[in-house]
């Protein structure tokens, strides 16, 4: 059976709007596509100075974050601190030396210092490597919408330094 | 409470890596070098930025598409520019109703007096020439005007320099004041200063001009650098440079 004229009109207005949704997603679309899709943001309380839940629930890998943690692409904590991994050469003191930490601090604070530092010291050069995205200015495209290190690498992290006791 | 304001003040002094109450002075970035850079910098015979500065004197006397040549107008080897004037740059053009950098001077002439085709910013050619006009006033004390029709774009500048850029959201003067004299995974941070641009980069083997520097600078806070021709990359460098005022020209400095 030939289909009406109508049924015929109305499937090409929903074969428009169909094209017409997808040009419209596109700009949004085809950014996240590039650079993988942002992993979901887990939101975290501080109460008296510390995280005590990890990000998400999950468990961090001590060996992992400090890998992470010599890395000058991800945490990169050396530029400013120094830390007993002896095997880099370049360490810096813009900030305090994080070695024997978790004898003088709570894993929560440990946790929050690498969250939000801000929170501490409004006038910190640490990026919050967990902070919430929200009033930063010409962020790079790449960056948009990301956190500097994902949840399961501020755990890792955080896993490391309560090893140095 | 005399002698407790006293005692503050002595703490505030003696806080080491803390020079905050101490950065109204510039200090040039060659105070922070170590003494085998700071000698490789003086002697222009291992100076590598030199070679920059040379194939920038060549250009200088070579014809462009009209025939004339930089030295046409301004004497043989930059004779008759004046140091005095080089080191007033950036300064407010009447004509363009801005301030014009040296490098957009060069810029200008090369299109405009010489007829040669357009060239951006990261031009090896502009960059040559540059260098080898700033070091013309090697030694000038940087004097930029920072009053009267430029004191807006200052007043910008130092709004930018204050401004937290990138993901890792910080401002230059976070960095560059309040940490000058520490050290950056094992690179000291100097004040920033400008007054040895072109530089040439010891860490990158090249020579960089000033605001491919700054745009190094966005790209390590995970920001989007300004545009070449932006509003934003005039405004810092009339800051940048009127900051470096009283500093002697160094170019080609040498930097980490």
């Amino acid at each position: 059976m030939c289909e009406s004229a109508d049924s015929l009109v109305k499937r090409f207005r929903h074969y428009c709007r169909g094209v017409l949704c997808l040009v419209l997603l596109a700009p949004v679309a085809l950014p996240a596509n590039e650079a993988g899709k942002p992993p979901p943001y887990f939101e975290w309380q501080a109460v008296n100075y510390e995280i005590n839940a990890p990000l998400g629930g999950l468990t961090g890998v001590a060996e992992r974050g400090r890998a992470i943690a010599g890395d000058p692409l991800r945490g990169n904590c050396l530029a400013c601190h120094q830390l007993p991994i002896t095997e880099e050469d370049f360490h810096g003191n813009l900030g305090p030396s994080l070695e024997g930490i978790a004898s003088r601090q709570s894993t929560g604070m440990i946790r929050l210092h690498i969250v939000d530092q801000s929170r501490f010291n409004p006038e910190t050069v640490m990026p919050g490597y967990y902070r919430r995205f929200g009033q930063l200015h010409r962020v790079a495209a790449e960056f948009r919408g990301r956190t500097y290190l994902s949840a399961q690498e501020v755990e890792d992290v955080v896993a490391y330094l309560a090893t140095l006791k | 409470m005399k002698a407790s304001l006293l005692v503050l003040a002595a703490l505030l002094v003696a806080m080491p890596g803390h020079p905050i109450l101490l950065a109204d002075e510039a200090v040039s970035g060659y105070d922070y070098l170590q003494p085998d850079m700071q000698a490789m910098q003086d002697d222009l015979f291992s100076n590598p930025g030199m070679l920059v500065v040379e194939q920038g004197e060549a250009l200088f006397s070579t014809p462009g598409k009209n025939g004339k040549s930089c030295a046409d107008c301004h004497g043989e080897n930059g004779a008759r520019l004046e140091t005095k004037r080089i080191a007033r740059y950036p300064v407010y053009s009447e004509e363009l109703k801005r301030p014009v950098t040296l490098h957009g001077q060069i810029q200008r002439c090369w299109e405009e007096r010489l007829g040669n085709s357009p060239i951006t910013y990261r031009n090896e050619e502009l960059l040559q020439l540059e260098s080898f006009v700033r070091y013309l006033a090697r030694g000038e004390l940087v004097n930029v005007d920072t009053g009267g029709a430029l004191a807006s774009y200052y007043a910008a500048g130092r709004e930018l320099f204050r401004q937290r850029f990138g993901q890792v959201d910080i401002a230059c003067r976070q960095c560059h004041e309040y940490h000058a004299g520490q050290l950056f995974r094992g690179q000291v941070l100097s004040q920033g200063q400008t007054n040895g641009f072109p530089v040439y980069r010891y860490t990158e083997g090249q020579v960089t001009g000033l605001q491919e520097r700054i745009a190094q600078c966005l790209t390590k806070l995970r920001a989007e650098p300004f545009g070449e021709d932006s509003p934003e990359s005039l405004d810092l460098e009339v800051y940048l440079s009127a900051r470096s005022n009283g500093l002697r020209i160094e170019t080609p400095a040498i930097r980490y």
